[in-house]
Order: structure tokens, then C-alpha cells, then sequence
């Protein structure tokens, strides 16, 4: 196993990470730019009210950002999803997705793609919170089909 | 002497699970035996449809259904032919929006608060948008109350009907529902209460409060889901044009589609009703005017003094309804989004409820989004409370997030 993978087997470690991405989440601010494709989350419960942004330009992933009011596991899994697929190809992101869901959904998995998603391995025990580590990711998969749409 | 430790005997649920700690009645409540017997018996012993029945359990369903009626009568202090059976208050509310709708026009003003819970506001917007009536909100304290000189100065000729809870869901705010109903009233005003958060708490009598419609819930008093009683004056209910339609509601109809209603209560009970929960509710009914009503208010503000006393001494928790003395007790962990909290207090066996409570619009009145809501019923205890604010202390972001690992 490498440096990185062992150290992301440590609860506490990935225990830091969820708050760190909580208390300082990444790109947490949305863009004035109407590059930007973006996708409210309300619907799901009274509680989490998130927006996502992606900028996808040539089937590449430029800039993923969001902004909202929502729990600690919806704002860090959202946080570290915007770290993860910038840069990314549509493709690429597909895959980790598919990962992610497959994860929280107790099914099989690779984690070395998920890197520090890792963190929400156990979700999956508590059924109620599956929602919560997914709503920034499914809003992405929306905003990657869209984007794969518009270029039909 | 109202023996708390022997009416938990009463509830299978405090005795199957002694591991929990339940502090989520306003959401829903724990059944007495007495209740499932009820609805057993049904079940096992006297199952047929009501109404029209020529055979001995149809007649004995018939009687047991009707004679709920005769027990909410007693309960609320109305006429056993104003007690209307829904499936629970949020259709208690729309037939009663639904119906007074027609009975309104353009620019006709429907007062309320702002603390209102989603069922009592949702129907009177789609009043708004299908009729073009307006709403009109009087304002609230920051714990939530309306009081009678606001009350007062937001009242004008173009109020048609008041509507609002008598105690809030998220704050636990006991409105004064005498006075406002006699201040409508004087305007030629109708008065609508939803109780569903303070007839399971306190003593209800519809003729002393002097209100024409009120509605609330089965299964937050005890007895079965399902099922909901919508309360009117007996001549507002026979002018009122039901939502539903169909089998049991009408005296005759011909091809030509004219149609001729039964008289209320009938009118409004389209369809094979919920008869198990019915029987159950009277049998809830029953349960609480055995236990008292009055000693039931009595224990529960007692025991939310002590509950208040205990909880505003810690400092990791921000108490939003101090002074108010019944309903929920309502909090925030600081730097702990509710839905976090309540997920630990939750891997502690401890359920309370988190979120905006379905009041959206009470945010800007006290300042957030968020809250947990701990609610007591009459089968608490003070061990109970010294148990919860024990893991109350506890509930920081670090034990909030480590529930997952
Ligand atoms: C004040 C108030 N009104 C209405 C309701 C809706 O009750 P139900 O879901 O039983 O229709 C509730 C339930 O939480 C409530 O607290």
C-alpha cells in the first residue's frame, strides 16, 4: 500500500478530513459567469439547500464550485467532489462517480480513485444519510449529462 | 397523583424498548395498550365495512365508529354531528381552506402567522393562486407568540378568516386563542385553529374558545395514524361543500349529475374511512380523559420547567423558547448543524427531530434555519431529561462527525 492509501485508513485521519472539508469547505462560492451550468438541490428534504456549478468546456471538467446551507457530510462529500473532478475528464468523473455511488450504496468499489472520499465509506450504516453524501454528487452527474447533451 | 411509572406500563413501546429515549411526540406518540386492543378487536373480532350494515358485525363496526364521535364530542366540548373524521389534521385543513374558499372572493384577507406550520398556509396558497385572495401574517416575538395588541392592529374589515395554530410546532408558542377568536369575530372574521400540537397537551373546548373550525391529529394523541377529526360549527359544516366525492357521502344522485349530500358530518366522508383508526382514536380519547387533561398539563409543564432549567445551563447549546411554557424545547449545539446533532443524540438511542420543522417562514423571526426539537408527552420522566442533557453536553462537531467511523 502507498504512503497516502495507508494514512487514509486511519478513522481519525478521515474523521479530520470530514471537518476540515465542513469548516473550510473547497470552492465554496459560486461564479458570476455564464460559462457556468448550474444545479439547485432542495427538493430532497427540508434541510439541505445546495447549488452546484461546473464549468465544462471540451468534455473537460474547468471548475466545479457550490454554495449553500446543508449538514457537515453533505458539505464536505460536496467539498472534496469539487477537489476531486476539477481537471477531470467527463469521462474520468464518470468513473469516480460510479465509484463514489457504488461506495455509499455498500457495493463494490475501488477506492484508490476516491482518494479522499474515502472518508464516507461508512455512510452506507446510516440509511438517512446516504442522501447527504450524495447531494453534491448527484447534482454534478446532472450537470455532466447536461453538458454531454448540449454537445450532441 | 398522576403515577408516571404505572402509566408506563400502559405503553408496549416504553417497555419493549427501554433503550430509548423518546423525545420526539410532537412529530408523532407512543400507543397505549388500550389503543391496539381497540384496533385488535376490530381486527379480530367484528371486521365488516360501516354504514348500511344488516348484520350483527356490521352493526357493532357502525356503533363503534359513531361512537368516537360521541367521545371527541366529550373531549372538545362539541356536538358528536361536528366531530368530522380525515385521515389527519393536514386534510382537516385543506377541507376546511377548500371550503371556505369557495366561500371567498377577490382581495378577501385570510390572517395568520408567521409560524405556522406548512399544512395550515399551503392550502390558503393555493387559495391565493386560484381565487386571488390574500394573506396577511401578524407578526410573532422571537419565541414565537402572537400577541393580542399585534394581533389587534393587523385586524382590518378585509379579514375574512383567521387561521393558526393554538400551540407552534417549533417553538411551542401558546397563542391566545380566546381573545384573537373574539376579535375576528367582532369583524365578522371566521376563527380556524390547528391544534394538532395542543389538544394532545392540554384541555380543548371549542365552545369556551369560541372557534369555528378546528383541526388535529390522531396519532399525536395516542392513537392510530390515519386518522384526523376536523371540528366545525354545525351550520358552517352543513353550508360547506365537501373536497371528496363519492360513495358514502351522498343521499342520491341522478344520471344528469345532480346530487344530493348527506348531512354532516357524513357529507365530508367520501369512501370507506380508516374504521380501525377511528375505534383506536376513541380509545386514545378515552386513555387521556381517563389519565385527565388538566393533569396531563400540569405534569408536562412541569416537567418542561425542569427540562428548561437543565438545558439552559449548558454551554454548548443555544435554547431558543425559554420563557415559553409548553411544547417542544427547542436548541442548537453550537457550531453543530442540527441534522449532525441529532444523528449523534441518535447513535445514543436518543431521538429528537432536526430541521426547519416544516415553518419555513419562521427563520427571519428567530434567527435560523435549523433547530432540534426535543417534545415530551405525559410519559417522560425527569430521568429521562437527566439522561438526555447528559449526552446534550456531548454533542460537539468531532462526536457529531465520529458516528460514521
Ligand atoms: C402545528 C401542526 N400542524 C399540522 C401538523 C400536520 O400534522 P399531520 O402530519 O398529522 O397532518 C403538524 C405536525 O407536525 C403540526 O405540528
Amino acid at each position: 500500500m502507498s504512503n497516502t492509501n495507508s494514512l487514509l485508513a486511519d478513522p481519525e485521519i478521515l474523521r479530520e478530513l470530514i471537518m476540515d472539508h465542513y469548516q473550510y469547505p473547497h470552492h465554496h462560492k459560486l461564479k458570476e459567469d455564464d460559462r457556468y451550468m448550474m444545479k439547485h438541490m432542495a427538493s430532497d428534504s427540508c434541510i439541505d439547500d445546495i447549488k452546484v456549478q461546473a464549468r465544462i468546456e471540451n468534455g473537460i471538467i474547468e471548475d466545479v464550485c457550490f454554495d449553500g446551507v446543508a449538514c457537515t457530510i453533505s458539505t464536505a462529500s460536496t467539498s472534496m467532489m469539487t477537489e476531486l473532478l476539477r481537471g477531470k475528464t467527463t469521462a474520468e468523473a464518470k468513473e469516480i462517480m460510479n465509484n463514489y455511488f457504488n461506495m455509499v450504496d455498500a457495493k463494490e468499489y475501488d477506492g484508490d480513485i476516491l482518494e479522499e472520499a474515502i472518508a464516507f465509506k461508512n455512510v452506507y450504516r446510516q440509511a438517512n444519510r446516504i442522501k447527504c453524501a450524495t447531494i453534491g454528487w448527484r447534482a454534478m452527474q446532472e450537470l455532466i449529462e447536461e453538458s454531454e447533451k448540449g454537445n450532441e | 397523583m398522576f403515577d408516571v411509572e404505572k402509566i408506563r406500563q400502559d405503553f408496549p413501546m416504553l417497555r419493549n424498548r427501554p433503550d430509548l429515549l423518546y423525545f420526539d411526540n410532537a412529530a408523532t406518540t407512543y400507543k397505549p395498550q388500550a389503543v391496539i386492543d381497540a384496533v385488535c378487536e376490530f381486527w379480530t373480532g367484528y371486521t365488516s365495512n360501516v354504514e348500511r350494515g344488516d348484520y350483527e358485525t356490521a352493526v357493532k363496526a357502525d356503533r363503534a365508529y359513531d361512537h368516537t364521535r360521541e367521545i371527541i364530542g366529550r373531549f372538545i366540548n362539541c356536538d358528536p354531528k361536528e366531530v368530522v373524521f380525515t385521515a389527519n389534521i393536514s386534510h382537516s385543513l385543506n377541507q376546511i381552506a377548500f371550503g371556505i374558499g369557495r366561500w371567498l372572493k377577490e382581495g378577501d384577507v385570510v390572517l395568520t402567522t408567521e409560524a405556522e406550520h406548512a399544512s395550515n398556509l399551503l392550502p390558503w396558497f393555493r387559495l391565493q393562486e386560484d381565487k386571488g385572495i390574500k394573506i396577511e401574517y401578524v407578526p410573532v416575538d422571537r419565541q414565537g407568540v402572537c400577541h393580542i395588541e399585534d394581533f389587534k392592529k393587523a385586524m382590518h374589515d378585509g379579514v375574512r378568516v383567521v387561521t393558526m395554530a393554538h400551540v407552534t410546532n417549533v417553538l411551542g408558542s401558546l397563542q391566545p386563542i380566546k381573545e384573537i377568536a373574539a376579535v375576528a369575530h367582532e369583524y365578522g372574521a371566521l376563527m380556524v385553529v390547528d391544534g394538532a400540537q395542543s389538544v394532545p397537551h392540554r384541555p380543548t373546548d371549542v365552545k369556551e374558545l369560541d372557534v369555528d373550525f378546528l383541526g388535529f391529529s390522531s396519532h399525536k394523541m395516542c392513537g392510530p395514524d390515519g386518522v384526523g377529526v376536523l371540528y366545525g360549527r354545525y351550520d358552517l359544516l352543513q353550508k360547506m361543500d365537501p373536497i371528496f366525492l363519492g360513495g358514502g357521502m351522498n343521499a342520491r344522485f341522478q344520471p344528469d349529475g345532480s346530487i344530493i349530500y348527506k348531512d354532516a358530518p357524513q357529507k365530508f366522508e367520501a369512501g370507506t374511512p380508516n374504521i380501525e383508526g377511528v375505534i383506536g382514536l376513541g380509545a386514545a380519547a378515552e386513555y387521556l380523559m381517563n389519565l385527565g387533561m388538566e393533569n396531563i398539563q400540569a405534569y408536562e409543564k412541569e416537567l418542561r420547567a425542569y427540562f428548561a432549567e437543565k438545558i439552559r445551563k449548558l454551554d454548548n447549546i443555544e435554547f431558543y423558547n425559554p420563557d415559553n411554557v409548553s411544547g417542544p424545547i427547542t436548541f442548537n449545539a453550537k457550531g453543530v448543524f442540527s441534522q449532525d446533532a441529532a444523528g449523534y443524540l441518535g447513535s445514543k438511542n436518543i431521538c429528537v427531530r432536526s430541521g426547519n420543522h416544516c415553518a419555513k417562514i419562521l427563520h427571519e423571526v428567530i434567527g435560523t434555519d435549523q433547530t432540534l426539537r426535543a417534545s415530551l408527552y405525559f410519559y417522560n420522566t425527569k430521568e429521562e431529561v437527566d439522561r438526555f442533557i447528559e449526552a446534550a453536553k456531548d454533542i460537539t462537531l468531532e462526536n457529531a462527525i465520529g458516528i460514521f467511523f
